[in-house]
């Protein structure tokens, strides 16, 4: 047990002596939660909009009013010609121009035939639907108002109610991702490379000739990943919910219960990826690309699974990272119960203990 | 080398588009139907018949429907009350109720606007339907007709693949230079062409003269795919995207050289360069706009040269727009490349 605890001490000294390595281990999952959390947003707010107008008539002003002081929409400047629309696109000035029809608030009185075409940027699809579909509330609340108390006969009220983030806020779908991006990274690519690096350098051959048991060696290579993994885990949490105000509506617990098992998966991973090669390069490589890339990718830690096509949508069931982000959305965000992921947990359990196994035998005491 | 050059860009052109998609379709609709009558079978047939929605289950009461959501089974539940034609039609109003699964909100908030939509419009042909022998309604009424310029059917992929050009570029552009002073510098050969009598900035573009054609080769094959695989044709002018890429190139490309020349060991300059990257990517609104992001990120995302290359690349390629309207890109490019080269050519030194 001595010799264990001198072994771990060891490892702890060569991460805490190496500067990069204690960068990218503490600094760069803040750095990533940071860019992550406030870089991936598809909240509409101050969008620029331009308006052409050639009613000039109460109406029209009334809405234009609406439109200027509502979070979403920032008047950019009123167009003289109709042509001038394509001009502003074009520039990329604005997201969305608003024309009124000629004569509007007459029509609107009389005819019926009052007209406004919302002309939105489509280069971006989400933010064009958002702000069509935002300006059309917008307007319609005008209409309702113009009716005044006299309502409109055989109305259909429509409440609703947005479970979990009332205020749509992107940062509550991207924390759970970002953790479990996080942990990988410094589980899987952390651990094979330093390992990969002692047998490069060939200190792995001096340890492997010590009287400790094998197993005992790999496991005190390790422990420092899974303490640094959870101290990782506990400051990403601090920021989620300090700085970017993501509740924890969950048990902490069960948040802490379901990383630590995909902290297990995760080290299993780095410790296959190391037995597989004896070059730090190769390591890093294999690592970024086997295993960030899928997780950036296809966990749905940005990009909903559910868009994607049937043969990604297969393999992202086999990626660790895609149960362990959503048993976290499910804990953190749903606040739902241990009870309520038995599914997800059952997969990471399995992976866990699947892959464990195949490292261990995989792990090779002699070098050749 | 060379076969990374022609790979690495069709991976990710071929693959990256299928992943990146925000697109909300497919909803998962749970309904429970208390009511059971023509109106609300009419109304769930509308709303399937939309193709935004798909109707997983009919539940019986509001707990069972919450637990598919729980469980991700449907994202928005539309609830029926009982009664729901009867009092419609006696006291000309009643009520409906939409809850949505906002964890992505996006989804949430888009969802319930579709379904919101449909119901509306639903309500319009039923007002219509009861009001039409009674007397003709005499109420301010407007018409609201969105339209969509550039990419009128809204598809992802025509928003994604221009910007994703400018990251394959600046992956290989930007990588390659990053590792290939300090990789000199680890075999030793730098010690050789320190004797030599080059000048500094002979020795600077000499490294970068070569990226600039791969620069070009990358960007005809990202074209290529955007054309045959996406059936994206550039609206604007082709060279106009060329003379962007050879400024952009430089800039990127001397920004490699820099880390280059302060690294110390291949490792570093990859994890250094890695982080950049990545930041210049996050801050350069590929996913998702930059005018959503708060302040202080948006004024940090002037510094990304990532983000002026996008604006390029998806305004001529959308937009059509010509060398004028990218006036102010092409300024912010420049100064890049300027700032960048001449601290790439400042900061290499000959002798240790």
């Amino acid at each position: 047990m001595r010799q264990f605890l001198t072994f771990t001490r060891k490892e702890f000294y060569h991460i805490f002596r190496d500067r990069w390595t204690m960068i990218m281990l503490l600094a760069f999952p803040v750095i990533m939660i940071i860019l992550f959390g406030f870089g991936i947003t598809t909240e509409i707010q101050n969008s620029k909009i331009a308006i052409y107008d050639p009613s000039k008539d109460i109406a029209t002003n009334n809405i234009a009013t609406k439109l200027e002081i509502s979070e979403y929409f920032m008047l950019e400047e009123y167009l003289d010609t109709p042509d001038q629309i394509e001009t502003k696109f074009k520039e990329g000035k604005v997201g969305m121009v608003v024309v009124f029809g000629e004569r509007f608030y007459e029509n609107l009185l009389h005819t019926g035939e009052a007209k406004v075409l919302l002309i939105a940027d489509g280069t971006d699809p989400n933010t064009a639907s958002t702000l069509t579909t935002y300006a059309s509330r917008i307007i319609m609340m005008y209409q309702q108002e113009l009716l005044g108390i006299e309502k409109l006969p055989y109305s259909i009220h429509t409440e609703v109610k947005l479970l979990y983030n009332p205020t749509m806020k992107s940062a509550y779908n991207i924390v759970p991702g970002v953790m479990g991006m996080v942990l990988i990274l410094i589980c899987a690519l952390m651990t094979s490379v330093s390992i990969a690096r002692e047998k490069e350098l060939g200190t792995m051959e001096v340890i492997l000739v010590s009287p400790m048991p094998p197993l005992l060696i790999v496991l005190s290579k390790v422990v420092p990943y899974f303490v640094i993994s959870l101290i990782n885990f506990t400051n990403v949490l601090l920021i989620a919910v300090f700085l970017l105000g993501v509740p924890v509506n969950g048990n902490l617990f069960s948040l802490y219960f379901v990383s630590i098992i995909f902290i297990f998966v995760s080290l299993a991973l780095g410790l296959l990826i190391s037995s597989v090669t004896d070059k730090q390069l190769v390591a890093l490589l294999m690592s970024a690309m086997g295993l960030m890339m899928p997780v950036v990718m296809l966990s749905g830690l940005m990009f909903p699974i559910e868009n994607m096509p049937i043969v990604l949508r297969g393999i992202a069931q086999i990626i660790p990272a895609k149960w362990y982000i959503e048993a976290i959305r499910n804990i953190m965000i749903k606040g739902l119960g241990l009870k309520d992921i038995i599914p997800e947990l059952s997969v990471l359990s399995l992976m866990a203990v699947v892959l464990i196994a195949a490292s261990l035998k995989k792990f090779k005491i002699r070098l050749e | 080398m060379p076969r990374m050059v022609i790979m690495f860009p069709m991976m990710v052109l071929l693959i990256f588009p299928l992943v990146a998609n925000f697109e909300v379709k497919n909803i998962n609709l749970s309904v429970i139907d208390n009511d059971r009558s023509s109106y609300s079978r009419s109304l769930i047939e509308k709303v399937r018949s939309t193709g935004y929605f798909k109707i997983t289950d009919i539940e019986d009461n509001y707990q069972d429907a919450l637990t598919s959501i729980e469980s991700d089974k449907s994202d928005v539940i539309l609830e029926i009350p009982p009664k729901f034609e009867r009092t419609l039609v006696r006291e000309m109003e009643t009520n409906l109720m939409i809850t949505a699964n906002a964890v992505n909100g996006n989804k949430g908030g888009l969802g319930t606007s579709y379904l919101v939509n449909i119901i509306m419009d639903f309500n319009d042909n039923i007002r219509t339907e009861l009001t039409n022998n009674v007397n003709k309604l005499n109420v301010p009424f407007l018409s609201i007709i969105p339209k969509y310029r550039f990419n009128p059917s809204l598809l992802y992929e025509v928003f994604m693949v221009p910007a994703l050009m400018v990251m394959v570029l600046s992956m290989i552009c930007g990588f390659l230079p990053a590792l290939n002073i300090v990789s000199e510098k680890e075999s030793g050969t730098i010690e050789q062409m320190n004797v030599t009598p080059v000048q500094k900035f002979t020795f600077i573009l000499a490294k970068l003269i070569p990226y600039w054609i791969i620069g070009y080769i990358v960007l005809t094959i990202c074209v290529g795919i955007a054309y045959f695989v996406w059936d994206i044709v550039p609206a604007g002018f082709l060279g106009t995207l060329y003379i962007f890429v050879t400024i952009f190139i430089l800039a990127i490309s001397g920004f490699g050289l820099v880390i280059s020349n302060y690294a110390i060991s291949v490792q570093q300059a990859m994890f250094m360069m890695f982080f950049f990257v990545l930041t210049f990517i996050f801050m350069s609104g590929l996913y998702t706009p930059i005018e959503n992001m708060p302040a202080w990120a948006q004024v940090l995302s002037n510094f990304s040269p990532l983000k002026y290359m996008i604006q390029v690349l998806r305004m001529v390629f959308l937009k059509g727009s010509d060398f004028k309207d990218l006036l102010p890109q092409f300024y912010a490019l420049t100064t890049f490349a300027l700032f960048f080269n001449s601290w790439a050519i400042y900061s290499y030194r000959k002798s240790s």
